[in-house]
């Protein structure tokens, strides 16, 4: 089993996701929300940040927070699966805990 | 002397995920009506309250996007978008509101006030202003 990580942070303003990254293990399910979801997004300084992660994580995005922002599904990086709450909390049963990067 | 300075409002924080972005469009509304000159800069995460397209319905919070839209009736003459900021989010001008400005005196009009600039213009436009309101 493995946890779940939550982003809930502009990558642009903490390095939540670069903690998140960088600490979180192989196989771990990643979950950005909120404010977090600017990570998903194509064509941004960040995005090799994440498009290197899905190959060996396994990257979720929420997607009412990507669309309350006036972003689009074909917008996200490959690899991230949009998931809505009902998914948020599946991806919590699922795993053994979860931790969250605030 | 005249009583009318010239407000710059600075935002730099993405909308929803903190209350700084409608915090600031209220204190805007608020100076425009005392007939100040009321301006707005887009910098960093602050370019994202201006995307088009915002749906809101799905995490139960008020969409105040279309407010922006309205602000060339509040008689706001200039609204500044960041540049690098907005190539830096994966943003282009094409993905931000449009907002139109009209005199109903002179009938002069501006279709979109909303301006890209670059880093050095938004350096001067800050420096030039009276008053520069930090969200």
């Amino acid at each position: 089993m493995s946890d779940l990580h939550t982003v809930n942070k502009s990558p642009f303003e903490k390095n939540s996701l670069e903690s998140c990254l960088r600490f979180s293990k192989s196989g771990s399910a990643i979950l950005l929300y909120e404010d977090g979801v600017y990570g998903a997004l194509k064509g941004t300084a960040v995005e090799s940040m994440i498009a290197s992660a899905v190959g060996e994580k396994k990257v979720y995005v929420l997607g009412p927070d990507f669309k309350a922002r006036g972003l689009t599904d074909d917008r996200i990086i490959d690899g991230v699966e949009v998931v809505d709450y009902a998914g948020f909390v599946d991806l919590v049963e699922a795993n053994d805990k979860v931790q969250a990067w605030v | 002397m005249s009583d009318t300075k010239n407000f710059m409002f600075l935002n730099r924080r993405a909308p929803y995920g903190t209350i700084y972005a409608w915090e600031s469009l209220e204190v805007v509304l608020i100076a425009a009506a005392f007939e100040q000159n009321v301006s707005l800069m887009f910098v960093d995460d602050g370019v994202y309250e201006l995307t088009k397209g915002q749906d809101t319905a799905g995490i139960g919070m008020k969409n105040f996007s279309p407010t922006y839209r309205t602000l060339g009736d509040y008689e706001v003459r200039h609204m500044y978008v960041d540049k690098a900021s907005l190539e830096a989010r994966g943003l282009t001008a094409d993905d931000l509101v449009e907002v139109e400005w009209e005199d109903w005196e002179t009938e002069e009009s501006v279709d979109n006030i909303v301006e890209v600039v670059d880093s050095d213009r938004v350096a001067e436009l800050l420096e030039e202003s009276d008053v520069v309101f930090s969200f």
